[in-house]
């Protein structure tokens, strides 16, 4: 996967994201249309009117903008696909809010796909 | 030894075989008097008419209300007073010496049940700490053979049990470690028809499987028995460890409640994993039942942990409690034990209840394949051809079939250019034939290519394995 840069400048609005998928760890800054810059990427949501970055949100941007091949093992509908693990601080998405749940700066999001193997 | 002794000079030697006997002798008495105190101290221990009928080592189907694997000692050592005997102070004494475990650790440990069910390189360390530390009853699970592509990571097996029942394996290691503990071998695969049968007669489940379907089925019945289940996953360089269903943890099905697709169930049969990094979960596992059992510590209720050995991390998370709404452990879940032996753990996970076999897929119609023998054939014919292998690059360092082209799968469709021109280089008129392991990735191939103009394209059915089964018994299986 290709890695987003980061823009040490323009972290303000900004949202850490740690996607990791055995080693590959992305630092990237999602801003949103209101008060980011859009100069790392530019996020559109049709009901996200005041700015706030939600996991929904965050979600769909990973998979425009991280997802290259089979979409399919990451999202289901609006959701990640079933198996997937949602962590928001090391914490269960579902204690956070889950798809509704709004994120901040320096929050870091991890996605762990459960193992079945012994 | 002969009775009258060697002829002439054998003074020396004479008196070397007399030592030696008596060297023999004493270590004879000894074993005898260790075993005549064992068995005192569990006539102490036992309470009259409790002991039933000893049923001898290796017992199939023993529960652990009764019979007795190992040497028997019910109550493992611990007199009905609560006293322990010499002989278990001395064994346990290291465990004993910890403040927050001491006596009534042990003596907990002595009293609880624990199933493991898998005995593989989950398993091994989880059935070998288990049983060195003295629990009550070790209940081992697993249908399965020992493999020598087994031992690199199945510590518990031996070269000499390959092709043994690997619970007979785990048991004789458990029992040669520790006498004083009863070791009940099950030698199924647990299913839905035999899982409520034996798990109901333990505390505690240690899932040490290696299948999707199964971690289902057991969270399943565990939650409908109410036992806790310390669960243990590992694949490649990672695992992963918790404690389902026990004290407001969830269950497996708060947690996944619907199957990922079979495309994201790997397995270590297809994907590898190094051996140590399952021994380092079991090892946890069995720390984790051993802290269920005895009520010391704070088991991993309610979190999970991620390990991370290629970067040498351990991250500890928080999960979601029992959720209310669960189908399963639920206030309102109607799931029956009924439901569960009926429930069809495959068909629901669209995977098999083994690491062994991906399933394989049938994409192509019958001309677009043909058999390693007909390849063999065509072979022999010097009929032109080139033969494509898409399997990963490091699979095809393994071992591959010379000459052959390696482009993964993966890339296939990105390095379709040089596979034109080394198709022009063979000829015009060749077939495209195409290999992987298994079978599968082979079909993926052709399909893509009989899209992308490439007619001729024909996978060998089976791959690999077919062709060291039927063709080259010398092809190195892996
Ligand atoms: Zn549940």
């Amino acid at each position: 996967m290709e890695r987003p840069k980061l823009d040490q400048a323009n972290r303000r609005g900004g949202l850490e994201l740690l996607l990791e998928n055995s080693t590959k760890v992305h630092k990237v800054e999602v801003t949103t249309p209101k008060d980011g810059q859009g100069k790392v990427v530019e996020v559109t949501t049709p009901k996200d009117g005041q700015g706030k970055v939600t996991m929904k949100l965050l979600l769909s941007w990973v998979k425009d903008n991280l997802i290259k091949e089979r979409p399919e093992m990451f999202v289901k509908g609006d959701s990640v696909r079933p198996g997937v693990l949602v962590l928001i601080n090391d914490c269960d998405w579902e204690l956070c809010g889950g798809l509704d749940a709004e994120l901040e700066e320096k929050d870091v999001v991890v996605f762990i796909s459960t193992l079945h193997g012994g | 030894m002969g009775g009258g002794g060697g002829g002439g000079g054998g003074g020396g030697s004479r008196r070397e075989a007399i030592e030696r006997e008596l060297k023999k002798l004493r270590a004879e008495r000894e074993d005898l008097d260790g075993r005549i105190r064992l068995l005192e101290s569990e006539l102490e221990a036992v309470p009259a008419g409790v002991s039933g009928a000893a049923a001898g080592k290796g017992v199939g189907d023993g529960s652990c209300g009764g019979s007795v694997a190992c040497q028997s000692r019910v109550g493992n050592g611990f007199a009905p007073d609560g006293g322990l005997p010499a002989d278990m102070i001395y064994r346990y004494s290291r465990h004993l010496l910890l403040p927050d475990f001491g006596v009534e650790g042990q003596r907990k440990l002595s009293q609880s049940s624990i199933l493991v069910v898998g005995a593989g390189g989950l398993g091994s360390p989880v059935a070998l700490y288990l049983a060195a530390c003295g629990v009550g009853c070790l209940g081992i699970v697993d249908g399965d053979d020992v493999e020598l592509n087994n031992l690199h990571r199945q510590i518990i097996h031996k070269e000499a049990y390959v092709g043994q029942p690997k619970v007979k394996s785990a048991a004789d290691a458990c029992c040669e470690i520790n006498s004083s503990i009863k070791v009940v071998e099950h030698h199924h695969t647990l299913k839905p028809c035999n899982a409520l049968e034996i798990v109901r007669k333990y505390h505690i489940v240690v899932d040490a499987t290696d299948n999707l379907p199964t971690r289902y089925m057991i969270s399943d019945c565990c939650v409908l028995l109410n036992k806790p289940l310390v669960s243990g996953a590992a694949l490649g360089l990672e695992g992963q460890l918790t404690v389902y269903h026990h004290n407001e943890s969830p269950c497996y099905r708060c947690l996944f409640p619907s199957p990922p697709p079979v495309a994201a169930c790997q397995r270590c049969s297809d994907s590898g994993v190094l051996g140590v990094v399952p021994g380092v979960i079991g090892c946890l596992q069995a720390l984790e039942a051993i802290k269920v059992a005895t009520g010391v510590g704070e088991p991993l209720c309610g979190r999970m942990l991620l390990f991370d050995a290629l970067s040498a991390r351990i991250r500890i998370v928080k999960l979601r409690r029992s959720s209310p709404g669960c189908t399963h452990c639920g206030k309102n879940s109607f799931f029956t034990e009924q439901d569960f032996q009926k429930f069809d753990y495959e068909n629901f996970t669209q995977s098999p209840m083994s690491d062994k076999a991906a399933p394989s897929v049938n994409l192509l119609p019958e001309s677009a394949r043909i058999t390693c023998r007909d390849y063999k054939k065509l072979v022999d014919n010097s009929e032109p051809h080139l033969l494509l292998d898409v399997r990963p690059a490091h699979h095809f360092q393994i071992a591959s079939i010379s000459p052959s082209l390696n482009i993964p799968l993966s890339m296939l469709e990105e390095k379709l250019p040089t596979l034109e021109t080394s198709l022009k280089e063979t000829g015009e008129a060749s077939t495209l034939v195409v290999l992987c392991r298994r079978g599968n990735d082979s079909q993926r191939a052709v399909k893509l290519l009989h899209e992308k103009g490439f007619a001729s394209a024909k996978d060998i059915i089976g791959g690999l394995q077919a062709w060291g089964r039927d063709v080259n018994p010398d092809f190195p299986v892996y």
